[in-house]
């Protein structure tokens, strides 16, 4: 459900750009979205479809980036990703570690005519 | 038509984080302490806060803003006991944001609040990416759910400041490692407060209660 006021976000930024630049239409949207987001992209595109029909982003492609998540280890600094819920470094075995990526949700840029 | 591609780099939660910003400076100008409390239903989040009104009710003027998808049997609750009550229905939505909160904050005494309780909507999933104006984040696990929350929602505990692990009377029924789970949740977040409580028994209450008093205290300078 939170994809809802996500949408209505992610639209109304795209249209205050496409306005800035005074675009006459919005073709394609570029979002990264990470794993950790808890951003459907499926969900995002189906309130999209509702909530820009009326506007000059009505039709407009949406194109996902996801990024994985990814965590640091703090003890010997190893880069890993998080198999099945395990989040223990598979190299030492600690369990102290911050998130690297997997927490975005930002648009790279718009595609405007 | 040529296409042209405009640079945008912006995070997709912007508006709402300016108008957190904008919450949080509006709070701060009367010295209220504001807290976040977030956890999945049922965790104890409306005990957590009948029991903090109960006993600091003579230490500190309080407030609560109530979020739930429906009804107002929490906020009726609050009421009772005399503290100043706003309830938000989000009529589905799973959290609470910025502009709930901004409206929600108009008809609270501000001037004469040192303590804002904002109760959001049970939800383990999202809660944390919607900044409201909050000063801490303090988030209720209890003991019925599971250790393995944090690897589920690891979000969740990262951001928060202070996590209660409520119902902790029930060990004896359930097979939950507190031990292990607090290693994982410190793991995540190494800064957290991490504090085992039972609201219903009130042990280790006290710990909980010393923390929020001092928070008010410093909010106060």
């Amino acid at each position: 459900m939170h994809e809802f006021s996500i949408t209505e976000s992610m639209l109304s930024l795209a249209l205050e750009k496409a306005n800035e630049a005074s675009a006459g239409k919005i073709t394609r949207i570029n979002l990264v979205v990470g794993e950790l987001s808890g951003v459907v992209s499926e969900c995002v595109q189906f309130y999209f479809d509702f909530l820009a029909k009326d506007t000059i982003a009505g039709g407009a492609e949406l194109a996902f980036e996801t990024k994985p998540t990814t965590v640091r280890c703090h003890q010997c600094n190893n880069v890993f990703t998080p198999e099945n819920g395990n989040w223990a470094c598979p190299e030492c075995r600690e369990t102290g570690i911050e998130i690297v990526s997997g927490r975005e949700c930002y648009m790279e840029s718009i595609e405007v005519e | 038509m040529t296409v042209k591609v405009i640079k945008v780099g912006e995070d997709i939660l912007g508006a709402n984080e300016e108008k957190a910003r904008a919450n949080q400076n509006r709070l701060h100008s009367h010295g209220v302490l504001t807290v976040d409390i977030m956890s999945s239903p049922g965790a104890g989040k409306t005990s957590l806060i009948m029991a903090t009104i109960k006993h600091m009710k003579d230490k500190a003027s309080m407030a609560v803003i109530e979020g739930d998808v429906a009804s107002s049997v929490d906020a009726d609750k609050i009421n009772e006991m005399g503290i100043p009550v706003v309830q938000i229905n989000t009529a589905g939505g799973c959290h609470l944001d910025a502009n709930m909160v901004e409206i929600a904050l108009n008809d609270l005494p501000l001037e004469n609040i040192e303590l804002l309780f904002i109760e959001n909507v049970g939800n383990l999933i999202c809660p944390n990416a919607f900044a409201l104006g909050e000063d801490k984040r303090v988030m209720i696990s209890s003991l019925p759910e599971g250790d393995d929350k944090p690897y589920k929602y690891p979000a969740m505990f990262a951001d928060s400041d202070v996590v209660l692990l409520n119902k902790i009377d029930l060990q004896p029924y359930l097979d939950f490692d507190i031990d292990g789970f607090k290693k994982i949740v410190t793991g995540l977040n190494p800064d957290v407060i991490f504090l085992p409580v039972s609201c219903k028994t009130g042990e280790g209450m006290d710990a909980w209660f010393d923390w929020l008093e001092s928070a008010v205290k410093g909010k106060k300078k």
